[in-house]
């Protein structure tokens, strides 16, 4: 099978995945004992109102139908309307991703970055007081609530230095107030991105640029290096894998400087099993995403979720459950094709 | 060249860890629940706050972690607070090993059909991220003991299940597995006498690490509200910072921050015998 013939495939693969996730889905929510109308407006309500209000939302029917309209819906992107405000989920879902999107890049770089190198540093300092002390760090941080370490972050560099009357970072949101990136004109098209440090540079702003870095830099260090642990993890024991074989010796026997053998021999050969970590681990992310938000008060989809739950809103949380699932399986799947096309190795 | 792995180390300090925390669960809950000595009754502390007033003092002699906003005393809530996340976190540990493992041997064994249905369904519920399910289910099952459970247990039945399976594929080959099949033996016998006790050492490693994440899993639900409501006489660390979260600004950074580290050396102590055990039990790491 070509490479080709292996895309295709494994994107028809996808597909009975998410039909499955979103049954699943449908099923905890719609089909689990309680009533999500019940639960959302509480008992006090009067019956008829309650009857209303499932006529609005397609609840009055029987669950098979139910279960066709939503699986209807979703093919063309409609998430159905949300309980709390008769609005329709998948807008609000749009509105509210990019945000999501922005921490979870600055994570991952940061999570990589901080992965990575103390991996590749330990690996050279194999079973010493570095190794262990790295490796002591890679177990706190994989142990550590990601959101019991935003709360320290944030005190640490935030809450404190304001009660001494220093202003070092921003608590929470996105960027100071009523001041959000509008993007820039290109040729006639507006691009607006919702990516706030990516609409500031459009829209040629420094100081919006800056403002909205700063405001990212505790909640991706958060997100980040509570992932970190496991790339900490891959990455040293692949890089003594690496570090033991003979082309590795053979380099060291030539001459070559430490640190070129470490990295461009080493790190080189290890960076495939980092990038199907990478993968796994993002689910991870947006579950760390969910708290992180939360904890920042950032206004994403981990912030849309909490607000759902806490007005429980069904219709909401099933939307943005089942947008998540989505968001993962195309993420895997991409991250798949990428692997095959970057390891020669693979025979399909 | 190389020096003996430090695999064993962590499965003794993870040990230990584990071995202290569970052991003040226990003896606090029964101590609590007896009556014989809990100094400070959160149902009591309340009536030492005047209303309205914040009462989280900060850590002195007499507190020596300090006060939560309701005057009780934060060094107490680490001794007392951790029975419901453990109860959990071994409930859902419990019910994955039950579910995926069976499932997994089954799948791994007869292949076919049955196994790539339930391979895809359990790839489908892998590939979700965890805590999103965990919230859906929560949110519908409504909170408990045993509902958060089952929320957490669903998410991760699947690392069991693959595996499990994945070991199967392979062991069913050998011909230890060919001898007792010639000799007649029923399929249950195959399956749970001679292929899973060759199993069982991947079982504990990832039983380990998931009893962390399942704490971890379960600390996060409650930061969301969506946690045990607590009840009774025992306080939880989770809603510790769940409620600490709303004393933020006022600086009272003890009310949360003790709590939290009661949560990282339970979580810890877990992943270090799971990576441990991981490390002396597989030969490609153990160097």
């Amino acid at each position: 099978m070509g490479l080709k013939a292996y895309v295709a495939t494994r994107a028809i693969l996808t597909v009975p995945m998410l039909v499955i996730l979103t049954t699943i889905v449908f099923l905890i929510v719609r089909v689990l004992p309680g009533d999500p109308v019940l639960l959302h407006f509480g008992k006090q309500v009067n019956p008829q109102a309650v009857e209303q209000v499932r006529h609005i939302l397609g609840m009055d029917k029987p669950i098979h139908l139910q279960y066709l309209d939503y699986m209807a819906g979703l093919l063309r992107g409609n998430l159905g309307i949300a309980f709390s405000n008769y609005q329709p989920v998948s807008e609000q879902i749009f509105s509210a991703f990019p945000a999501t999107l922005e921490l979870t890049l600055y994570s991952i770089i940061v999570a990589v970055l901080v992965g990575v190198l103390l991996g590749a540093r330990a690996s050279s300092k194999y079973a010493s007081v570095g190794d262990t002390s790295i490796r002591a760090f890679g177990i706190v941080s994989y142990a550590i609530p990601v959101f019991f370490l935003g709360l320290i972050l944030q005190y640490l560099f935030a809450i404190y230095p304001n009660e001494l009357g220093h202003s070092l970072l921003p608590a929470t949101g996105r960027i100071s107030a009523g001041d959000a990136p509008q993007g820039g004109e290109f040729f006639g098209v507006h691009l607006q991105t919702g990516l706030y440090t990516v609409d500031a540079l459009l829209g040629g702003s420094l100081s919006q640029f800056l403002d909205a870095a700063r405001h990212l830099v505790l909640p991706s260090l958060t997100l980040g290096i509570a992932l970190s642990g496991v790339f900490i993890r891959i990455t040293r024991s692949n890089m003594v894998d690496v570090l033991g074989q003979d082309f590795v010796t053979a380099a060291r026997g030539r001459g070559l400087k430490e640190r070129t053998v470490l990295y461009s021999y080493g790190l080189r050969n290890a960076l495939l099993p980092i990038l199907t970590v990478l993968g796994l681990q993002f689910a991870a992310l947006l579950g760390g995403a969910i708290l992180t938000e939360t904890t920042f008060a950032w206004g994403g989809l981990g912030t849309y979720l909490y607000r759902s739950i806490e007005g429980y809103d069904y219709t909401a949380i099933q939307g943005a459950v089942i947008f998540f699932g989505l968001l993962v399986a195309l993420v895997s799947l991409v991250i798949d094709v990428l692997y095959a096309y970057l390891d020669p190795r693979i025979k399909y | 060249m190389r020096k003996e792995g430090a695999g064993g180390k962590m499965v003794v300090l993870g040990s230990g860890m584990i071995i202290v925390l569970v052991t003040m669960m226990v003896l606090t809950t029964f101590l609590a629940y007896s009556g014989i000595y809990y100094p400070y009754n959160p149902n009591l502390a309340a009536v030492n706050c005047a209303a309205g007033k914040l009462c989280a003092v900060p850590p002195s002699p007499k507190n020596i972690m300090g006060t939560n906003q309701l005057g009780e005393d934060i060094f107490t809530h680490m001794l007392y607070g951790g029975s419901t996340m453990i109860q959990v976190a071994i409930l859902s540990v419990l019910i994955c090993l039950a579910v995926g493992v069976p499932l997994g041997l089954f799948a791994g064994y007869v292949s076919g059909l049955w196994d790539r249905a339930a391979s895809l369904a359990m790839d489908s519920l892998y590939a979700f991220p965890g805590l999103v399910l965990a919230i859906a289910i929560a949110s519908v099952l409504g909170t408990g003991v045993v509902n958060l459970a089952i929320s957490i247990a669903v998410v991760y039945i699947p690392s069991y299940f693959r595996v499990v399976r994945s070991q199967v594929l392979s062991l069913k080959e050998y011909p230890f597995v060919e001898a007792v099949k010639v000799a007649g033996a029923r399929t249950p016998h195959v399956l749970f006498r001679q292929i899973l006790p060759n199993v069982i050492p991947s079982i504990a490693v990832i039983g380990s690490i998931n009893v962390a994440d399942a704490v971890l899993t379960e600390a996060g639900l409650t930061y969301l509200g969506l946690g045990v409501p607590l009840a009774g006489v025992l306080p939880d660390w989770g809603w510790d910072i769940y409620y600490g979260k709303t004393l933020f600004l006022s600086g009272a950074w003890w009310a949360w921050f003790f709590p939290g580290m009661m949560i990282v050396l339970l979580a810890a102590g877990f992943t270090l015998i799971g990576e441990g055990l991981g490390e002396v039990w597989n030969p490609k790491l153990r160097r």
